[in-house]
């Protein structure tokens, strides 16, 4: 994709000081997204996505801590920025939706001055005139009755519909880049559906950028045009989603899709991946997905592979990535 | 409002994504706790007969009537009789009321207001403003309550004003106390992540969103609070370093009746009995208000 980045994270290192050592939970990640483009970030729990949107807004925990790397946006660094600067970019340009609408609202705040406060806040908007935008902004997003459901509390609401709020409260000051944390996973199939069209509806409406966090794959393909998976706190493969799903050139990649269910094969069985995800303290030497690797050599355990760029816009970290190549061919 | 929550008017039928609304009927049972009716009751009767003192009384408490000291009770039209200086002991007790209770409130009102801030700096900080504030908490907690008003009192001098800097000087610390415990806990809530990641300033997330999450607590036991008010007043009073005659107060009447207490017993019993009744109405609002409240979060 040409044309200039919206969002650039340039080898990205995340540290926490814990009891049994330095944790570093995101070691050495890049992402970019181009403006209008929707990226999915898809990995095991514990891999690092949540993290990596967190840091991109400056929202780790405060034990944890930016060690090198940078998140450029519109050509700043927004990990260097003072917390006043930031707060002018938080919500206005980047917004963030997050996993459990239930406890990402505030329950003692009407819903309707929850969506109201951002337009408030960081577009200047009087009283009447925000209250008027988040009703519109309610309608927008699929709520029915917004003027009476203005005055609800979130506990009114079912979990679609405070989801829904979410969405409102992130487009509220008409951002440029949405993060999404696994905005979908606390709700039921048929209501995710739902969600997942009406957020790729109305950003596609108003032409804002996503990052989708997720364990979801067929999610991903829904949503995204691009995508980047995430095995112990890096990146491993990055390509578009059809590429990608149909032709992965990393084996966890290939092992992921196999551990997740195939509308279209129904009756293919579920491969686990073997063995569990790597302790981010002390990290297996070379390749960090070796030992649970079905390819991996004497040279996965010796050399770190870095992500290297292939033709297409791919990028795999995978010394054997051939060999995926192979195993799809005889499978299929 | 009792009208209003009492009217069972047919509910709406309930759309399905609108679930049961438990604040609502909530809401609408707080006239049903015994404990918290009880005590808006006595605090109601309480707070008219000292407020509405002219209309049940037509002396005035401070009007001197050395011709009739010590009279008994009901004598020459004075219901609770004359203290040494011929002075109603009704019209005392009424206005004296308004006095204490004024006093209550404010010494009540500042140490809930500075406590809170200060509170809920440490709780959201947390870090070097959380150990300083705190250290400083655990300084204040370490003298009895008493011991420290009375000693402020002293320094600062006699009178209302004395009375709220000392109690809000010392009283602070139990809200901030409580403030910054329920933020600390509070401010790890995914919607507190929610509005950093909408770009609110601290102080807006504090006062906007924590605030209203945590404020019943501090509410509550301001209500308790309130009952050791009025006894340190009524206690300082009595000990001279509160209220300064001729004002009348429960306190100096309790002890100005007292070298009469073999003849006129009522002259300090019956400030007494104003004190625990006032003490018991509040007690029994904090009580029942507890309740409410902890329902309705759990």
């Amino acid at each position: 994709m040409s044309g200039p980045l919206q969002l650039e994270v340039s080898d990205l290192r995340v540290e926490i000081a814990g009891h049994q050592g330095v944790v570093r939970p995101i070691d050495g990640v890049s992402l970019e997204i181009a403006p209008g483009e929707a990226v999915g970030l898809v990995g095991e729990s514990g891999s690092g996505k949540s993290m990596t949107l967190k840091s991109i807004l400056g929202l780790l925990p405060p034990d944890a801590k930016v060690t090198s790397g940078s998140v450029v946006f519109d050509g700043t660094d927004l990990t260097r920025l003072p917390h006043s600067r930031l707060n002018k970019i938080r919500g206005r340009r980047i917004a963030m939706i997050f996993q459990e609408p239930m406890s990402a609202l505030n329950p003692v705040m009407r819903v309707g001055n929850q969506i109201a406060e951002g337009p408030r806040v960081h577009l200047g908007m009087s009283r009447a005139q925000s209250v008027e935008r988040a009703i519109d902004l309610m309608r927008r997003v699929g709520i029915p009755e917004p003027e009476r459901r203005f005055r609800a509390y979130p506990h009114e609401f079912s979990g679609g519909m405070r989801q829904r709020v979410m969405i409102a409260m992130a487009l509220s000051c008409d951002p440029e880049l949405i993060l999404c944390d696994e905005p979908t996973t606390a709700l039921d199939v048929t209501i995710q559906d739902q969600i997942l069209r009406l957020l790729v509806q109305l950003c596609q409406e108003s032409g804002t950028s996503l990052m989708f966090v997720t364990h979801d794959l067929p999610v991903v393909a829904q949503v995204c045009h691009k995508v980047a998976v995430m095995y112990a706190g890096r990146i491993v493969e990055r390509g578009t989603v059809s590429e990608v799903f149909s032709q992965p050139l990393h084996p966890y990649t290939l092992d992921l899709l196999r551990s997740a269910p195939d509308i279209d094969q129904p009756g293919q069985s579920l491969v686990p991946i073997p063995g569990s995800p790597p302790s981010l303290v002390s990290p297996p030497s070379g390749c960090r997905f070796h030992p649970r690797c079905q390819f991996a050599e004497e040279d996965c355990k010796v050399s770190d592979p870095p992500l290297r760029l292939l033709a297409g816009d791919r990028a795999t970290a995978c010394l054997h990535y051939e060999r995926c190549l192979d195993q799809i061919g005889t499978n299929a | 409002m009792s009208a209003l929550s009492a009217d069972p008017a047919p509910a709406p039928a309930p759309s399905p994504a609108v679930a049961a609304a438990p604040v609502r009927s909530r809401r609408a049972r707080w006239y049903r706790q015994p404990t918290l009716l009880t005590g808006l009751v006595l605090l109601v009767i309480i707070l008219f007969m000292c407020y509405a003192a002219p209309l049940l009384t037509s002396f005035n408490p401070n009007t001197q009537n050395l011709e009739e000291p010590l009279l008994g009770l009901g004598q020459m039209g004075h219901l609770l009789g004359t203290d040494q200086e011929g002075r109603d002991t009704w019209a005392r007790l009424l206005y004296g009321g308004q006095v204490d209770l004024r006093i209550a409130v404010i010494a009540v009102i500042l140490p809930f207001i500075l406590g809170i801030i200060v509170g809920s700096l440490a709780g959201y900080f947390g870090g070097w403003v959380d150990a300083i504030i705190m250290r400083i908490v655990d300084i204040v907690v370490a003298f009895p309550f008493f011991v420290l008003v009375i000693a402020l009192v002293f320094v600062l001098g006699t009178g209302g004003k004395s009375i709220y800097i000392a109690i809000t000087a010392v009283g602070w610390v139990s809200y901030a106390r409580i403030t910054r415990g329920e933020i600390t806990v509070a401010k790890r809530q995914e919607y507190v992540l929610a509005a950093q990641s909408g770009g609110l300033s601290s102080v807006r997330i504090i006062t906007r969103h924590l605030l209203p999450n945590v404020i019943t607590q501090s509410v509550v036991y301001a209500m308790s609070d309130i009952v050791q008010d009025i006894l340190a007043i009524v206690t300082l009073s009595y000990l001279g370093l509160g209220v300064q005659p001729p004002t009348a107060d429960w306190g100096t009447m309790i002890s100005a009746g007292q070298n009469f207490l073999t003849t006129q017993w009522w002259l300090t019993t019956i400030p007494g009995i104003a004190v625990v009744i006032t003490g018991l109405a509040l007690s029994l609002i904090g009580d029942g208000l507890a309740d409410l409240l902890r329902t309705g979060t759990s």
